[in-house]
């Protein structure tokens, strides 16, 4: 953003206040993220930077934090790991299956009360975790559920599908619907088409709704909290428990695992926005 | 259609129009099928379940169940001096039921939240009525403890006839309802849940504004930037929103503390001594903050998506016919970004009025909003009726901004990413 030549003085000067302004703002975002990484390193148990750390020597830097989080003695992040990817996986299926099939009904025009629906169907985002947990709570223990697996999984369920809707639906928006009525004058029944022409060309806008259920799930402690028992721990509870007793440094290695977990997720969901931008011909 | 017009049939001999009817009809059971398995999933799991709480938080039938007859007997009486004989005996046989199956605990403990008083007399009752003889239980009752000669007592339990009550609503926003049946405030003092309430619409009023005012800069500049550099920056913007919310709130916990980073660059620009450092954390201070930068993408990407689709000649234009650039900029370009300003500010008052996590962790006392005491009642005091009345206040308040959200914005305009 060069100024032209002729720019007078004082909104040069604004200029540059706005470019500080902006630069404060992006490092309040993103530095957070960067004190947990050399922090996770440490070779002593407290969470502030030794000296030894400043003056970068070798030996105040460990990975034993990172081996206590791994083979640590009654170290619960074993079990929670595993826990934690089985339900968001079983979640992702289920919302992605859900979501995906919900939206294509409301894209289509001859879909009635299209507003209100859609609404009920969002709600889950909407509405303070807080309140889902406890309804979704009385639910789970009415049906015999509370402290399973399957539980959390319905829960999540919940809580993962208006993502899904809302990017399929999003992508449906785009979609032009002469391929299929040319495959069906071609011979082909609405399952095959929708298997061969439809699916191919929502797939990122599936893939990337997938994503935000798995990181939902994956993430979620508000309603989990309510619904675990001491079997179904997963990661997000374990860090609740955590942070809430006493900050260790194990922690924050998980936090660095957790870390580049999502920026590889952020990668990935970024490359298929922009494939799907590419496929529906909204060329930048 | 006119008599006179001749119906235009399809090949084979039906009317046009039913045709069309009956093909549209078709067209729209098929596509609400395809909704039907997920909007029949949310109602049993979850909207359901909403319409339980509200159950839940009006439900006052344990007390009505436990004295079927002495609230037939009271029916009659007018409440103002202690009631007839007929009452005491009605009182008495259901007393009598309970104590047979060990549930006047039960009833002390809900007679105490109308009143307090009840446990011990009531503990005392069940003593000495193994030796009551029949007849006259209106002297035998009152001489047992001089509280049951109080009529103020049996008012209390007349109070508790009806099957649903709104009582937790009222303790909600620290109302009562007194012996004359006047709703009244609780006294200054225990008048805990308005500031929470105050509180909580103060923190997230404060946060959506401070949101707002760091998300408009960054929002403009990743939207008049070229694609190449604008596409690295958002990725600041980004990665935070697709990091764990539990790992943000630790690097805050870790940045904030009396030893942290925070306080090490005031003392060491000399704003604070070293023995003076200030409290960053479990305060208001620690929910401002933490609050702020977790919800900060959601106000950055409704804006940024708004700011994307306004032509940079626009302010030219506003430019060359003589604005300066700040008027061109607050006559041409803020006026049409106002659509995204609503959609961020809301989104983000929608998320942080129902905050819990994060108040949980780095707000400590001062900090914590209205969720927290909802998930205090559920776990801690098991008052789940209460949790969900106030449950129930916190969603109307949502769903009321929801709803301004969707005539403003539109929910099939919620972007993501």
């Amino acid at each position: 953003m060069a100024l032209p030549k002729y720019t007078e003085p004082h909104y040069r000067i604004w200029h540059y206040i706005y470019l500080t302004i902006c630069a404060a703002v992006f490092f309040f975002l993103i530095a957070p993220l960067f004190v947990i990484f050399p922090l996770s390193f440490n070779a002593e148990e407290f969470l502030v930077f030794s000296d030894g750390m400043k003056r970068l020597d070798p030996d105040a830097f460990s990975l034993r934090w990172y081996q206590d989080m791994i083979y640590g003695t009654k170290n619960p992040w074993g079990l929670a790991a595993k826990n934690s990817f089985i339900i968001a996986i079983f979640a992702t299926i289920g919302s992605v299956l859900l979501g995906t099939v919900a939206a294509l009904g409301l894209s289509s025009r001859h879909m009635p009360y299209k507003g209100l629906i859609m609404a009920v169907l969002i709600s889950p985002m909407i509405v303070p975790l807080i309140i889902s947990g406890v309804a979704i709570f009385f639910f789970m223990a009415k049906a015999g559920l509370a402290a399973t697996h399957t539980g959390i999984v319905l829960a999540h369920i919940i809580l993962g599908t208006p993502f899904v809707v809302i990017t399929v639906t999003a992508t449906l928006s785009g979609f032009d619907h002469s391929v299929t009525r040319a495959a069906a004058s071609l011979g082909s029944d609405p399952v095959n088409t929708f298997m061969k022409i439809t699916l191919p060309l929502i797939l990122p806008g599936v893939i990337s709704g997938g994503l935000f259920a798995f990181v939902t799930s994956f993430d979620e402690v508000v309603v989990v909290l309510f619904l675990a028992g001491l079997e179904n721990t997963t990661i997000p509870i374990q860090m609740w428990t955590g942070l809430r007793e006493q900050l260790s440094p194990t922690i924050l290695a998980v936090a660095t695992c957790l870390i580049i977990l999502s920026t590889l997720i952020l990668v990935t969901a970024e490359l298929l926005r922009r494939r799907s931008e590419r496929l529906r011909g909204i060329n930048r | 259609m006119s008599s006179e017009t001749k119906q235009i049939l399809t090949t084979d001999g039906i009317p046009l129009e039913v045709s069309l009817k009956k093909a549209e009809r078709k067209n729209k059971i098929k596509a609400f099928l395809l909704v039907a398995p997920l909007l029949l999933f949310l109602l049993i799991t979850y909207v359901f379940p909403i319409g339980d709480m509200l159950m839940r938080s009006v439900d006052d039938k344990m007390v009505t169940e436990m004295l079927p007859k002495t609230f037939k007997a009271m029916e009659k009486w007018d409440g103002n001096e202690l009631p007839e004989e007929e009452v005491f005996a009605a009182f008495h046989s259901d007393f009598i039921k309970l104590v047979e199956e060990k549930r006047e605990g039960k009833l002390s403990t809900q007679l105490n939240y109308t009143k307090n008083g009840f446990k011990s007399i009531i503990k005392k009752l069940r003593r000495k009525s193994k030796s009551f003889e029949e007849g006259n239980y209106k002297e035998q009752i009152m001489s047992v403890h001089k509280r049951w000669a109080n009529v103020e007592y049996w008012q209390a339990i007349k109070r508790r006839a009806p099957a649903y009550t709104g009582q937790k609503y009222l303790k909600g926003i620290d109302m009562f309802k007194n012996e004359t049946g006047e709703i009244v405030s609780v006294p200054k003092d225990r008048r805990i849940h308005r500031i929470l309430w105050l509180r909580t619409l103060e923190i997230a009023f404060f946060v959506t504004v401070f949101c707002f005012l760091m998300a408009y800069p960054i929002a403009h500049l990743l939207a008049t930037l070229p694609m190449k550099y604008s596409n690295l920056l958002m990725i600041c913007v980004l990665l935070p929103f697709w990091t764990s919310l539990l790992v943000r709130t630790a690097s805050w916990m870790i940045l904030l503390q009396q030893q942290g980073i925070v306080n090490d660059f005031f003392v060491w620009t000399g704003l604070v001594t070293d023995d003076n450092r200030p409290e960053m954390m479990y305060n208001k201070t620690g929910s401002y903050v933490a609050m702020t930068q977790i919800l900060l993408p959601f106000m950055v990407l409704p804006l940024y998506s708004v700011m994307k689709t306004i032509s940079p000649s626009l302010m030219r234009a506003g430019k060359s016919l003589g604005g300066t650039p700040f008027v061109a900029f607050w006559k041409v370009y803020f006026p049409l970004t106002i659509p995204g300003i609503g959609a961020g500010c809301l989104l983000v008052f929608i998320l942080a009025i129902g905050y819990y996590i994060t108040p949980a962790l780095v707000g400590g006392a001062s900090g914590t909003l209205i969720s927290n005491q909802i998930a205090f009642h559920m776990k801690s005091t098991l008052d789940w009726s209460f949790a969900s009345a106030m449950g129930l206040m916190l969603l109307t308040g949502v769903l009321v901004i929801y709803w301004l959200y969707n005539k403003i914005v539109g929910i099939d305009n919620i972007k993501l990413g």
